[in-house]
């Protein structure tokens, strides 16, 4: 009897001892929180698959309210959810409902090894930035794409990657959520985000080479040499040059596809359009194929 | 015997040319002259198309004080102002001048009479500068900052003492080395103007002891200038530091930057670049020529050619027996900081101090494997740096983590990658870091 | 140009270090530790040994093989081969295959395999294998055989070591129990019970001595590690003669095996001098602390473990002296 009641009051006494500090301690430190974030990861799907780019989704909602009190909800986008999602928390947060046109990240290069040759060879860690500092990188191009994967490394969606057989960066559109990380990553800026446009269909110059005409034409087969015919053939005064380089204003863009046909370069491409010729090559949009990944493997491993 | 405190690796000497004779090597057909020679703004062309130079014309004018002019180093015709890929990779302009023969502009005294500063007390110290600035001189111990502006200490502070790298810690290289052998009065007076120029009676010749005869050599020609003493130093890279060198010398560590050398009261120039200001001084010939070392395991003659500013690497190739069978990696500079070079169209510029051929085996990196933590890097950082978390940390992008370990106090020596049992490519991550992390606190500083 | 030139960052040359040489430095220092070894204790030593190096090094390979699946092989790169020699030498001469082989398994599998492999292990392999086995098989590895028994393995005699003589002396307050302990000299040469590796501190010191002369480790941990203990349990002696004198304290157990090859491991020791040396004292600390007043007649296994943790704390706040640095005066 004696040694039950010991054992009732010795635990009794530690059980009370111990609520009371868990309350001092829970007043004491407790963190005062945003209520906003609960709200909003409240119309989040609770998934928590990180497809956004932040750890689960009260991240993301905390991310959400920081980038709110910014400004702007601009890039955050929740990949489960989708645009539904979105408009819920912008509602939330009290921004105005952006009737955002889905947007996708180009890389607008075609320097492939057929294309522009490989003058050196680099030998050190792959990392766009790391071969910046070598020079113009392994071909005499100084304004494309590298190769070096600081956009794949960067990408939360593994949406981006090197094909192994043209050397420059590819971006997988199903995966893509235009969240702009590769843009800031990419040293070159050779990355842009565009609208998607009508049924994914767009016009893209895929070069950034601001170079004289001359120089550029000699580093590679399909740069843009800035001559110009495409912004004469434009009808709708979409087509811009600037420092030797064409731009094409999606906003003014009617997807007519004259100045594919113009360019003596080959450099504007007509992306996703059911094939007219043959050799309209659209950009491989699907990943590499299985066989071709074994380089990749061989390329990481070097990086490691 | 002096050396610098913290870090610091021994990697072989490899000085082949060291016996060799300073000659001189044939004019080019034509001679390109890059607009960026130097840190600071680009020189500004005076020349234009079609005008007839002579060894020794401006060709480019400075273009604010941190700059300097560039001078021909041919006579002939300027064919055009282009681009042309520079040691440092990138297309830059340049100008490219098409020769016809060697004539020099009278006002150079070509004599060979040692011409000592007693004979021109008249000489001050704004003279001094403004002279070595219309030379067009620059550091040529390979980091081509504008000599002038050295020798003009910032307000608040004072120069204490004037002290000569005459160091040449990079493996290969030893055009300084054969200077100091054979124009030993010349970099005396040289070192007489710099002390004169920023004011101070105290000068150190620092040379590393690997290199007894220019050490005899310059102790016994001293002794005729007053204030002028050499100072041994034990063989360690990277002694031809700037900042290591200072410490090795007066025992005193710049602080780190935006701290100068001046800070600690030193003002420091190469020995190449001394002889230069000799030169500029004294025989009113600007800089169009330099002592440039062309070595390699595989070369046939491994020489210190004394070399026109503007001459393609390839001809100073041919002219030490060709370019060998497997080379693999040309490198401008020494093996420890120089740059590899994409092509041997890279002209010849006022900071290439070396040609180094390594073939192809030499050249490649081995396979890195994980890093064991064996705290080398750390032990060799001349900086007192942790090369191993730096590394990391740009990897992984963590530019805060890189800046609070003191990222931008990095020299970039690679005395970390040369000593990493590894083979992991320490400095590749942190020079990436570096300029990372300098590019974001500009930005910073800007707002 | 037919060929393309190769172009990366400076510097171009290396200095030909590598992983192999400094692993395979440390096992050729541990040459004159595996010889007296052998020559104390005979067959029991060669088994255990080989036993040991075998097991980790077929550990490695597998693991790496079928469980990582990677196609770099770490086997040759020598640190099993070296981690096997250790956990051997940390273990008495009459221990059955079985239970080294389970210590191996632990040491590679579980003390570093699992971090991620070489470089990645928070813990020295070879010590988290034989605190493994310290804990689960106590009474086999607290047996040590008589020294000298050649021919014998699993049979050999056993008696009480020195430091169990010691924490006697302790327990019972007696310090005449200490006039048992067999003198200096044999303490150094190695006539003693212990495990394989710990017999004779000449052997190890001679190692030592290779490898700072090979720069192959750094003065720091060993010579902080084995002043804090000569201190302190100098202190001790001083304060109440049944603690142990510090020669016999030094030369004793696996101070100097640990202070020498345990505690220098380049994975989990910290990086800079300065914390080294804190690394080195603290374990020095502990193991007199453990020695004397804990449960365990040896702490430098334990020792060495703890401290193993503090080191990415260590690493944190320990910087090197920066170049140019103002010093607060």
């Amino acid at each position: 009897m004696n040694v039950i009641l010991i054992a009732v009051i010795i635990l009794g006494v530690v059980g009370l001892v111990s609520a009371v500090m868990l309350y001092a301690a829970s007043k004491k430190f407790a963190v005062v929180e945003d209520e906003r974030i609960g709200k909003v990861a409240e119309v989040l799907p609770q998934a928590n698959c990180g497809g956004c780019g932040y750890p689960g989704c009260s991240g993301f909602a905390a991310a959400c309210v920081k980038a709110a009190d910014g400004g702007s909800l601009e890039g955050k986008l929740c990949p489960v959810g989708g645009q539904a999602v979105m408009e819920k928390v912008a509602g939330i947060l009290g921004m105005a409902v952006e009737k955002a046109v889905p947007k996708v990240a180009v890389v607008r290069c075609n320097g492939t090894c057929a294309n522009r040759p490989r003058v050196v060879e680099f030998d050190g860690v792959r990392s766009c930035r790391v071969q910046l500092l070598s020079g113009t990188g392994e071909t005499a191009c100084a304004f494309g794409c590298l190769g070096g994967g600081d956009c794949v490394s960067v990408c939360q969606f593994g949406a981006i990657s090197i094909n192994p057989e043209t050397g420059i960066a590819e971006v997988d559109e199903k995966r893509c959520t235009a969240c702009g990380a590769c843009v800031k990553a990419c040293p070159r800026k050779v990355i842009e985000l565009r609208p998607k446009g009508p049924m994914s269909h767009r016009m893209v110059v895929l070069c950034v080479n601001r170079d004289k005409g001359a120089v550029a034409n000699k580093v590679c087969k399909a740069s843009c040499i800035g001559c110009g015919k495409c912004v004469k053939t434009c009808q709708f005064e979409a087509i811009t040059l600037n420092n030797n380089l064409a731009y094409i204003d999606p906003a003014k863009c009617k997807l007519c596809r004259k100045c594919e046909e113009a360019c003596p370069k080959g450099a504007i491409h007509a992306i996703n359009f059911p094939p007219r010729k043959p050799k309209a090559e659209k950009p491989a949009v699907a990943a590499a194929p299985a066989q071709k990944a074994a380089p990749a493997v061989a390329e990481e491993k070097k990086e490691a | 015997m002096k050396t610098f405190k913290i870090g610091g690796v021994h990697p072989s000497e490899n000085k082949f040319s060291a016996g060799a004779p300073v000659r001189r090597a044939g004019l080019p057909k034509q001679a390109v002259f890059s607009l960026y020679q130097h840190i600071g703004a680009p020189a500004k062309p005076v020349v234009a198309k079609g005008d007839v130079v002579k060894v020794g014309t401006m060709l480019a004018e400075a273009d604010g004080f941190v700059s300097v002019p560039v001078h021909s180093s041919v006579s002939g015709k300027v064919s055009k102002i282009d681009a042309i890929v520079d040691a440092s990779g990138y297309r830059r302009p340049a100008i490219f001048v098409d020769v016809e023969g060697d004539e020099w502009e009278e006002s150079i005294d070509r004599t060979p009479d040692l011409v000592t500063l007693d004979r021109h007390p008249e000489l001050t110290a704004e003279e001094i500068v403004s002279r070595i600035k219309a030379a067009g001189i620059v550091g040529m111990g390979g980091a081509t900052f504008p000599c002038h502006v050295k020798l003009t200490p910032p307000k608040g502070t004072k120069a204490e003492c004037v002290i000569i790298n005459a160091v040449e810690c990079e493996p290969y290289l030893t055009a300084d080395h054969r200077l100091m052998l054979e124009k030993p009065d010349e970099i005396l007076v040289g070192v007489s103007l710099i002390m004169k120029a920023v004011g101070v009676n105290k000068g150190y010749i620092g040379i590393e002891n690997n290199k007894p005869d220019a050490i005899a050599l310059l102790t016994e020609k001293a002794k005729a200038y007053p204030g002028i003493e050499v100072v041994p130093l034990r063989v360690k890279y990277p002694q031809g530091g700037e900042k290591q060198l200072i410490a090795a010398v007066t025992g005193r560590e710049v602080p780190a930057p935006p701290a100068l050398p001046i800070h600690v009261g030193a003002v420091v120039q190469n020995v190449g670049t001394t002889f230069a200001i000799y030169e500029a001084v004294m025989k009113n010939k600007p800089l169009f020529e330099r002592v440039i070392t062309v070595t390699g395991k595989d070369v046939k003659n491994p020489s210190n050619l004394l070399a026109r500013i503007g001459t393609p690497m390839a001809q100073l190739v041919e002219e030490c027996g060709g370019m060998p069978e497997d080379t693999g990696k040309v490198i401008g500079g020494g093996p420890m900081m120089g740059k590899a070079l994409m092509n041997l169209e890279v002209p010849v510029c006022k900071g290439s101090s070396g040609l180094l051929l390594l073939s192809e085996k030499e050249a490649r990196r081995m396979e890195p494997q994980p890093c064991i933590r064996c705290a080398k890097c750390v032990d060799a950082c001349p900086m007192g740096l942790e090369p191993y978390l730096l590394a990391t940390a740009s990897a992984l992008r963590n530019w805060e983590l890189a800046e609070e370990n003191h990222i931008t106090s990095c020299i970039e020596c690679g005395s970390c990658q040369y000593t990493c049992p590894s083979m992991r490519p320490i400095l590749d991550n942190v020079r990436m870091g570096k300029t990372t992390v300098m590019a974001l606190i500009r930005a910073r500083n800007a707002k | 140009m037919a060929k393309k030139l190769i172009v990366s960052l400076s510097p171009h040359i290396h200095g030909r270090d590598s992983v192999q040489r400094n692993m395979y430095g440390v096992c050729i220092a541990l040459i004159p530790a595996l010889l007296t070894s052998l020559y104390f204790f005979g067959v029991g030593a060669a088994v255990v040994l080989a036993t040991s190096v075998a097991a980790c090094v077929f550990f490695e390979w597998a693991i790496t093989k079928y469980i990582l699946r990677s196609n770099r092989l770490t086997v040759t790169d020598g640190s099993a081969v070296l981690t096997g020699l250790l956990l051997g030498f940390n273990l008495p001469s009459n221990l059955p295959v079985w239970i080294i082989i389970i210590g191996a398994l632990v040491a590679i599998g579980v003390g570093k395999m699992t971090f991620g492999g070489l470089g990645c292990n928070p813990f020295n392999p070879a010590l988290v294998g034989r605190v493994f086995l310290l804990v689960s098989f106590p009474v086999q590895m607290t047996t040590w055989p008589v020294p000298g028994q050649l021919s014998s393995y699993l049979d050999a005699e056993t008696a009480a070591t020195p430091l169990a003589l010691m924490k006697e002396a302790v327990k019972s307050g007696d310090a005449s129990v200490l006039d048992r302990l067999p003198d200096s000299i044999d303490l150094l040469v190695g006539q003693t019970g212990g495990c394989l590796g710990e017999v004779s501190a000449l052997a190890l010191l001679i190692g030592l001595a290779y490898m700072l002369a090979r720069r192959i480790v750094t003065w720091h941990i060993p010579v902080s590690i084995l002043l804090t203990v000569f201190v302190l349990s100098g202190l001790l002696h001083l304060y109440n003669p049944m603690y142990a004198s510090p020669v016999p304290v030094l030369l004793t157990g696996g101070l100097m095996l640990g202070a020498c090859f345990m505690a220098t491991d380049y994975v989990t020791s910290p990086m800079t001098p300065k914390g080294q040396l804190i690394y080195g004292v603290a374990i020095g600390f502990l193991t007199v602390v453990i020695r004397t007043f804990g449960a365990y007649p040896e702490g430098m296994s334990f020792a060495i473990l703890i401290m193993n943790a503090f080191t990415p704390l260590i690493n944190t706040y320990c910087k090197p002296k920066r170049f140019g640095e103002v010093v607060k005066k």
